[in-house]
């Protein structure tokens, strides 16, 4: 199958185009668009409810889309049965067959796309060596642990090649320690493979720790795509900030716009520049400034002025709960360093924002 | 008030439970014992023997015995065998097909035959035979089966196909299955359980039926059942003890099978 490559240098792997999706009168997906490129570890991130899943269904074959096109390098695949798209899944709950043990698992993908018993018992075994079960052919799913199965879930979907790999919420069922481990075993077999992967998830740790990039969804529609770094450090809008990481949202009056910058008004009146999320007017709007990206400063120095309420202990951080003087609330994470003053709760407090941290925000 | 409800409270419940115990087993217990009865009185015991069981074997009766009792399997194991492939279609169709027009008239339909009174299955379906002109015989007590059984056989197999996700077959569409493969290879496999155990008890329910099969039965053509009440008519020997406890064991064995296939089953998930 030629691979068509519109894009010059790097291949499409999956062009989701304006993909609808309604149940009845209810419409679980508003014309949804992205491309996913060859190699890329691309993750939905959401709510419950945002769509992600019911996206990943429709790539999948399990949904049929009411309008829009899903197309596999290049190939129109919306209206086609999952049994004719090169496409796998890692179901969230393995979906392992339980009457067959992990080898015939395994190949019964390639055994569905014709390989002959040999060359699909060799595949299978070398994909199990690459997800560490060499050892585990001959066992059944239910004697194994939960990380293995999930292991033998990501073999059986990995072996027969496919162009796209669909992973929803696979590490939702491990524990967190196990969790923490798979993230990282994860991404080396993506990059391994170098497959197109399109993981699915509600965890924002889990999609900034092993995403290429990151769509943000929420009600059914694409919020922001983009790196990492980019939806947690620039975030288009207040529910992006708000979901991924913590943050403050500051209320703020917008006084004066030049291009992508702006001059704004603080809570307590003192002025601050920062960067726009997008094209803003004069008016009320939200400054969003990540809790670790605010200074600890004396009281009546910085930006803002606060009295500290609480404080929590995380180990490596301290977060700070503080109020302002419109009662605003307001959270500061410092660090655990050797000699971190960590001021009483009822003291008075100065808060100086990173300049280039902070972002506006209007919807 | 989780806890269950102490039934022992109730006044009268283990009066009634025995009572209920002893209405439903002493005579198939007293059966049981005299057919090893040594004397032809079926009421007086006049020792131990198996003198019965010989005699159902190679007595005067035997023979007519015997062709009743092929009869009875060869009709158990076909009517089980169709009666379980229609039901398991119908399980499929009910637990899969979504929603479809006349979903829950077809389920009350496939369950219907439990509800109508059995004399009036066999009245009707004796007017059928002969309104048709299909003469009466082992064809028509064969037909008549396979209909009555199917409720029988649909009843473990739904209940194990509730407990099979349909997510194994998505995985198997997933990785290249068409939907017959699917079926095949994922939702047999996982469902056998219940078809095994819906088989077994379609087919006890097929060898003791003595109201349809005496109904359309043709002349002369006796199952075990019909060929017992013959043999009652002239009065009861013992060797009609001995043939029933025979048939009784035989169900025993089936029925505790279908139950422990069912449940063996369920545990396996």
């Amino acid at each position: 199958m030629a691979q068509v490559d519109s894009s010059g240098g790097i291949g499409i792997a999956v062009d989701v185009d304006d993909v609808v999706k309604r149940y009845g009168t209810l419409t679980a997906l508003h014309g949804v668009s992205f491309d996913i490129r060859d190699g890329e570890f691309f993750t939905l991130l959401g709510p419950s409810g945002c769509g992600k899943t019911t996206l990943l269904r429709c790539i999948a074959g399990f949904e049929e889309v009411s309008g829009g096109a899903i197309r596999l390098h290049g190939e129109d695949i919306a209206r086609l049965p999952p049994h004719r798209r090169q496409v796998n899944t890692v179901f969230q709950q393995y979906a392992l067959f339980p009457h067959m043990d992990v080898l015939a698992n395994v190949m019964f993908g390639l055994l569905r796309r014709g390989w002959t018993r040999r060359d699909a018992t060799a595949r299978a075994r070398e994909v199990l060596a690459l997800v560490r079960l060499a050892d585990f052919a001959e066992r059944r799913p239910a004697q194994l642990s939960g990380g293995q199965q999930q292991r033998v879930a990501l073999a059986r979907a990995l072996a027969p090649g496919p162009q796209v790999l669909l992973l929803d919420e696979p590490l939702s069922a491990l524990d967190l320690k196990l969790r923490q481990a798979v993230r990282v075993e994860l991404k080396q077999i993506q990059r391994e493979t170098d497959i197109a992967f399109v993981f699915v998830t509600h965890d924002q740790e889990e999609a900034l720790t092993m995403s290429d990039r990151i769509a943000v969804m929420s009600d059914g529609r694409v919020q922001q795509i983009g790196t990492p770094r980019e939806v947690y450090e620039a975030p288009v809008n207040r529910f992006v900030a708000g979901f991924i990481g913590e943050t403050n949202l500051l209320d703020v009056a917008i006084r004066s716009v030049d291009g992508s910058r702006a001059e704004v008004l603080l809570p307590g009146g003192r002025p601050f520049a920062c960067a726009a999320a997008a094209p803003v007017a004069a008016g009320p709007g939200h400054l969003s400034v990540r809790p670790e990206r605010i200074e600890l400063v004396a009281a009546g120095e910085g930006d803002l002025t606060a009295t500290v309420r609480d404080h929590v202990y995380l180990g490596t951080d301290i977060q700070l709960h503080a109020r302002l003087a419109d009662d605003e609330a307001v959270v500061v994470r410092i660090q655990n360093a050797a000699g971190s003053a960590i001021p009483e709760r009822g003291a008075e407090i100065g808060l100086k924002l990173e300049a280039g941290a902070a972002r506006l925000l209007t919807d | 008030m989780a806890v269950a409800t102490d039934l022992r409270r109730f006044a009268g419940f283990r009066a009634m439970t025995v009572l209920c115990l002893v209405v439903l087993y002493a005579p198939l217990i007293i059966v049981a014992i005299y057919s090893f009865n040594a004397s032809s009185s079926i009421t007086r015991w006049g020792g131990f023997s198996f003198k019965w069981y010989v005699d159902v074997f190679t007595g005067p009766e035997a023979p007519k015995f015997r062709q009743a009792a092929i009869n009875s399997f060869a009709i158990a194991t076909g009517a089980a065998l169709l009666s379980t492939a229609f039901a398991t279609a119908a399980a499929v169709a009910m637990s899969r097909a979504g929603r479809f027009r006349g979903k829950v008239a077809s389920l009350a339909l496939i369950n219907l035959p439990l509800m109508v009174p059995e004399i009036v299955t066999a009245v009707a379906s004796l007017v059928f035979f002969i309104t048709i002109g299909f003469t009466t015989g082992l064809m028509t007590i064969f037909i008549a089966h396979i209909v009555f059984c199917i409720p029988f056989a649909y009843l473990p197999i739904s209940a194990r196909m509730q407990g099979v996700s349909d997510i194994y077959e998505q995985a198997a569409m997933d990785l290249y299955a068409t939907p017959w493969q699917a079926f095949r290879l994922i939702l047999l496999p996982l469902m056998a359980p219940g078809i095994l155990s819906g088989f077994l008890l379609a087919f006890i329910i097929s060898l003791d039926d003595f109201l349809i099969t005496n109904f359309v039965k043709g002349a002369g053509v006796e199952t075990l059942p019909t060929a017992i009440f013959g043999s009652v008519k002239q009065g009861i020997k013992p060797n009609i003890m001995a043939i029933s406890t025979l048939l009784l064991c035989v169900s025993v064995v089936f029925v505790t099978l279908s139950w422990i296939i069912g449940r063996a089953g369920q545990s396996r998930k």
